[in-house]
């Protein structure tokens, strides 16, 4: 499953993810996996907190942070869509704001806090949004669930309690390839409690 | 990716050294600049990474002008209180630039300096804009091409806030071996008729390091008149083929020195439809002294068309930028 769908993973498989935070939070600085650095490139040291962990990681210059992510880290919630910061599926959250994770260099992230979708859920529960992104049918195939989520994060720190207007403007930098984002977007009115009077308003 | 060298300068001069120095590049987000390197567009050695210089990312206010870093997000700009209250334009042209992350990413130096979204320019064809001698969209598909100002490439200036800025009467500080220069907005976007490769005065060892806005009431043209009790109106307007994520079709940048209801000064520029922001001289004169009447907005809407040569494919661009600043201008003169 590792590289597809890992979104509905996350959000739907809860004891699968109560596993990968335990893991996560024990493990020492994560060591690099994948291909590896090729010496030859030019390569840099850097020093980022990814879910709350702190990593010291040698880097290629030319990396993106989703390839980092990624193929180095294992950290395969996010997606790669388009690769051009057009789709949204690689939305992860750098200092606590949304990024497309596939337009930001490795090197860049020196210093920076990233939080990806395996950051969401906190001691095995999962964020309100993933709750609600399972009552509210929010996935599809589910590709671009965990850059939908991380958008509505970020959304969601911004303005606890958007209305619809809010949530969809918020969202508008994640596609849908299954088209889905009348879900999505009652999903995350839902975790911001705004549903119910969303439907009031609406009535 | 192709493999290059990131650099971290911690002054504009560093900068400007290592791009003078030979194959670089320099990055604000990257949220342009990234997707050209992994098309082969660019082809950099050197990545200057501009966010490594401090002081490039605020807006300071000091006698008698606004100055913006270059480095300041369009996020940022979008939600700043001063930029928001004083200069609406360039809040709203910042706030509908693609979409959340890209404005997180954007910076509005990189916004200005982005280089065409013209598909044959980002397909890779051999097009004026990459160095070639020929421009697709004459016999093309030319649907988003200019409709003024065209010949020998009819690329559209992609950036929201271009229009803005001229709008606005900014100036741009430019830095480069050899010093620091100062340029009007107007002044610093090139029609392709003087280098059909560029869209721009920056030479490659240049950065635009800072925008300035001319603080009310110093505001250059509203020099000639009284303006104690004119107020500044302005707004942008953007049309899209869809409802996010992507460059204008058509906008209008509309600043308003008003007295009273009566309008004393009036810069109009249009985005999406030429290769550079398009002023429209012609219809400011018509603004300058009158009320704002549905009835004049709609000329005004007619006036700014007059001249325009549409494509085979691009005439509803006409069309729907009369009817832009028709609409934009009534708005704002009964606001
Ligand atoms: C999906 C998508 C949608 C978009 N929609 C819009 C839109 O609606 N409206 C719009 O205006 N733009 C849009 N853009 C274009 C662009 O990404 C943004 O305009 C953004 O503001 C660019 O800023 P940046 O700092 O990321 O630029 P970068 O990518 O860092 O740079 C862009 C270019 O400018 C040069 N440059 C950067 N900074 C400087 C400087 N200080 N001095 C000299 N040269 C410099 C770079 O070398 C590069 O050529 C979109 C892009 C994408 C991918
Ligand atoms: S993969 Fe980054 S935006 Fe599509
Ligand atoms: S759920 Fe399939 S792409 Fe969104």
């Amino acid at each position: 499953m590792e590289g597809t769908g890992a979104g509905i993973v996350a959000a739907k498989v809860v004891p699968a993810l109560k596993g990968q935070t335990a893991k996560q939070a024990k493990a020492p600085e994560a060591p690099l996996a994948g291909p590896a650095l090729d010496p030859s490139v030019p390569h840099s040291t850097i020093k980022l907190t990814i879910n709350g962990q702190e990593h010291r990681v040698e880097v290629e210059d030319r990396w993106t942070l989703v390839e980092l992510l990624r193929d180095h880290l294992k950290l395969t919630g996010t997606k790669i869509g388009c690769d051009r910061g057009e789709c949204g599926a690689c939305t992860v959250l750098v200092n606590g704001e949304s990024a497309y994770s596939c337009s930001q260099l490795a090197v860049w992230m020196d210093g920076k806090t990233v939080t990806t979708v395996e950051g969401l859920a906190r001691n095995g529960k999962l964020d309100p949004l993933q709750e609600a992104f399972i009552e509210h049918d929010g996935p599809q195939c589910g590709y671009c669930t965990s850059g939908q989520l991380m958008s509505a994060k970020a959304l969601l720190l911004k303005n606890p309690h958007p209305n619809r207007d809010e949530v969809r403007a918020g969202m508008t930098g994640n596609i849908c390839r299954c088209s889905n984002y009348n879900h999505y977007v009652e999903a995350v009115l839902a975790a911001s409690g705004t549903l119910a009077a969303d439907a009031r308003r609406r009535a | 990716m192709k493999t290059f060298t990131s650099a971290n300068p911690k002054s504009v001069s560093e900068a400007v050294k290592l791009l003078a120095k030979g194959n670089a590049a320099v990055a604000g987000g990257g949220s342009d600049l990234l997707g050209m390197v992994k098309d082969h567009l660019v082809s950099p050695d050197v990545l200057v990474n501009l966010r490594s210089i401090q002081g490039l990312d605020q807006v300071k206010e000091q006698a008698n002008e606004v100055v913006i870093g270059g480095l300041v997000t369009l996020a940022e700009l979008a939600e700043h209180p001063l930029i928001r209250g004083r200069y609406a334009v360039l809040a709203e042209a910042a706030s509908v630039v693609g979409t959340p992350q890209i404005r997180n990413a954007g910076t509005l130096a990189g916004n200005v300096c982005q280089r065409p979204w013209c598909w044959y320019f980002r397909n890779g064809f051999p097009c004026y804009k990459n160095g070639g001698k020929t421009c697709f969209s004459v016999i093309g598909e030319n649907e988003f091409h200019a409709i003024f100002g065209g010949g020998p490439s009819y690329i559209v200036h992609p950036s929201d806030t271009a229009p803005a800025l001229v709008a606005l009467d900014a100036k741009f500080k430019i830095a480069g071996p050899s010093g620091e220069r100062m340029v009007e907005a107007a002044d610093f976007f090139a029609p392709p008729s003087k280098d059909p490769g560029r869209e721009n005065v920056l030479t490659h060892d240049e950065v635009l390091t800072e925008v300035r806005l001319p603080t009310y009431p110093h505001w250059t043209f509203m020099t000639p008149y009284s303006v104690t009790s004119s107020t500044l109106r302005s707004t942008y307007h953007k049309e899209l083929d869809r409802e996010s994520w992507t460059h204008a079709v058509a906008s209008v940048a509309i600043a308003l020195a008003m007295e009273g209801p009566t309008c004393k000064k009036a810069r109009v520029v249009l985005g999406g439809v030429a290769p550079i922001p398009w002023r429209v001289p012609k219809v400011e004169a018509m603004l300058e002294g009158k009320r704002i009447t549905p009835e004049l907005a709609a000329q005004a809407g007619q006036a700014a068309v007059e001249g325009a040569k549409p494509l085979a494919k691009n005439k509803y661009k006409v069309a729907l930028t009369a009817a832009i600043v028709k609409r934009t201008l009534t708005d704002l003169g009964s606001a």
